[in-house]
């Protein structure tokens, strides 16, 4: 009955699932703005995301075992494991990436999906196949009711928290840096920026560094609220992927509505059709992209 | 590409057919089935370089194609009562259908923009075919479809995919070397050139995109020949970036180069993987190996090194 529908869409049920929804989107979006400023600024279609966004949640459980599992762990994981992650994809552009940036981006692609593979493996080989889990920090361990009869974790809202966080630390970075300026102008013509003395070079591994830092960032935060396992990194980066080309390649606030789209159609979608739920998301992006080839908002680049 | 195959050439290629037609009555099970799996993935390889390779056009989401036909042929054979050859057509119809029908919503935008709607579109369709299990079967597949009994032997199976893959392969040897093909690579080399001499730039792609749509089809119809199942995965991006790599082993720009590409990355992966589990570490070993220093391919290496001093033609820098 249409008018029973009408009534579900607004029911309680959905307010709940939209904010289960938002951190998953939280998630997504920390991930999918490291890809974006990489694709904007490298322009490399970054397939070995997913794989560090997989090892900064191994990371993470590895190094909150150290420190006793408790609060203390997740705050030092939160610390160290995406610092991790980006030492390892310092060593990645330094011996490979910085000499393949003058050949199709193709290469690049496909240098990137040989990463993934190897980091597939070495995750595999560090840590074993099985199931890891990371607990919730005890501060965040209780539920707030916002909304009667839907209790909602504390540690959802925390990650609705750090998303903005984020994304005005990374706005900053692009816009009110010196480095994150000249990538900007790089993005746009390497030759003019190297001519006037300025080494693009080491300003591409910064920008790349920092864009897997986010990678593994979004690794941590994912961890206590699902369990860290082999493969994890194969969903997500098709969603991160195609969130970056929903907003437009390297638009940061593009990244955060491409990933409010992608998660509260998926969230929403399940509610509305359980069997087809996934399909919402990428039906999402393929009216997007009909509409807007390049993306929502314009490639900053 | 060069003119044409020389003398030499030719007494190579049929003496390596003669050999692939004997082949089975000495070979244990187990390698007929992983040389019929090296035709289908050297078929696919072979078309995806139709548009990568000479049209230049950056199709991320080939296997879509690949995993369509398969359905369609699993389908039609599980569901209607139609004659095999029909099922087995329809696989590659339906995947060049599709193929037209992403391309005409694609084929207007340039190049890291097609591939990103490209995959987009693909990735909905995997989602569909993942989900709906009423009439797919879901992520489960569809498993022991029946053939008819000439093909649905082991020895049966191989010398049908050996045939059509044969076929195909001289179809589209054919449409390269045409005009059409000629065509394609001037697009390739330089679009905005093309359209400034008369060339419809865009329908020459769409035309281009259904071939390779139909003959990626036919590589899905013949892995349903081969294995008589088809699953989900068979639609999954993953598997184009591992179309594209054995594009990039074999070397591309290479008219055989695909089907090398392809022979080696299933033989690599069957023999690492009986040694270690660990074989994707060295298939991205591998990868990274011929990223740098065979830029152009297996193919393309060796061709370098037997006429050193003709000229050839060099993947594109930049």
């Amino acid at each position: 009955m249409p008018v029973d529908a009408a009534w579900v869409l607004f029911s309680e049920k959905v307010l709940s699932q939209i904010l289960v929804g938002l951190s998953r989107t939280t998630i997504l979006f920390i991930v999918a703005s490291g890809m974006s400023l990489i694709l904007g600024v490298l322009r490399i279609p970054n397939v070995a995301h997913g794989s560090l966004y997989m090892i900064g949640a191994f990371m993470a459980y590895s190094v909150s075992r150290l420190f006793g599992g408790g609060s203390q762990g997740f705050w030092m994981a939160l610390l160290l494991a995406p610092l991790g992650v980006a030492v390892l994809s310092f060593i990645a552009e330094r011996a490979l990436f910085q000499h393949l940036y003058k050949r199709e981006h193709l290469m690049l692609l496909l240098l990137t999906f040989a990463l993934s593979l190897i980091f597939g493996d070495l995750t595999k080989l560090v840590w074993g196949a099985e199931y890891k889990s990371v607990p919730v920090p005890q501060i965040f361990q209780g539920f707030v009711t916002i909304i009667a009869g839907f209790p909602l974790p504390l540690y959802n809202l925390f990650l609705l928290a750090v998303g903005p966080v984020v994304a005005v630390s990374l706005w900053l970075f692009v816009n009110k840096t010196k480095i994150g300026k000249i990538s900007r102008a790089a993005a746009v013509d390497r030759e003019m920026v190297s001519a006037v003395g300025i080494n693009v070079s080491l300003v591409f591994a910064v920008v790349f560094v920092v864009g897997c830092f986010l990678a593994g960032l979004g690794g941590v935060l994912v961890a206590p609220t699902v369990s860290v396992t082999l493969g994890m990194d194969h969903t997500l980066i098709m969603e991160a992927f195609l969130i970056v080309i929903m907003g437009g390649l390297g638009n940061i606030w593009g990244a955060l509505i491409g990933a409010l789209i992608f998660g509260l159609s998926q969230s929403l979608g399940i509610l509305i059709w359980p069997q087809f739920g996934i399909i919402f998301p990428y039906l999402a992006v393929v009216i997007v992209l009909m509409i807007k080839p390049t993306g929502l908002l314009k490639s900053t680049w | 590409m060069d003119k044409g195959l020389s003398g030499r050439a030719w007494g190579v290629g049929i003496a390596a057919v003669a050999i692939l037609f004997i082949l089975p009555a000495f070979l244990p099970r187990f390698y007929i089935y992983l040389i019929s799996l090296i035709f289908v993935y050297g078929l696919l390889a072979t078309s995806l370089n139709v548009v990568l390779g000479y049209g230049g056009v950056f199709q991320f989401h080939h296997c879509v194609f690949y995993g369509l036909g398969a359905y369609a042929t699993a389908l039609f054979l599980t569901k209607t009562g139609v004659p095999f050859v029909v099922s087995f057509i329809a696989g590659g119809v339906a995947a060049a259908v599709l193929s037209f029908l992403m391309g005409i919503i694609t084929v207007r935008l340039s190049k890291l923009y097609f591939g990103m709607l490209q995959i987009s579109l693909g990735s909905l369709v995997w989602a569909i075919v993942y989900r709906w299990y009423a009439f797919t079967g879901g992520d489960d597949g569809i498993h022991g479809i029946s053939l008819p009994d000439i093909i649905s032997s082991q020895k049966g199976a191989y010398y049908f995919t050996l045939s059509v893959t044969l076929i195909s392969l001289f179809i589209i040897y054919k449409i390269i070397k045409s005009p059409f093909g000629s065509v394609l690579q001037g697009i390739r080399d330089n679009p905005v050139r093309s359209g400034m001499v008369g060339i419809n730039v865009k329908r020459h792609i769409l035309v281009a995109l259904m071939i390779a749509g139909f003959f990626g089809g036919v590589a899905g119809s013949l892995f349903v020949v081969v294995d008589k199942t088809v699953f989900p995965d068979m639609l999954f991006w993953t598997l184009s970036l591992e179309v594209l790599i054995m594009c990039l082993i074999g070397g591309w720009f290479n008219f055989f180069g695909p089907m090398l590409g392809a022979a080696i990355v299933i033989a690599l992966r069957t023999f690492v993987s009986g040694y270690t589990v660990y074989w994707a570490l060295v298939y991205g070993i591998v990868m990274i190996f011929v990223i740098f220093f065979l830029p152009d391919g297996v193919l393309g290496y060796i061709q370098q090194k037997l006429k050193p001093a003709k000229g050839r033609v060099v993947a594109k820098e930049g």
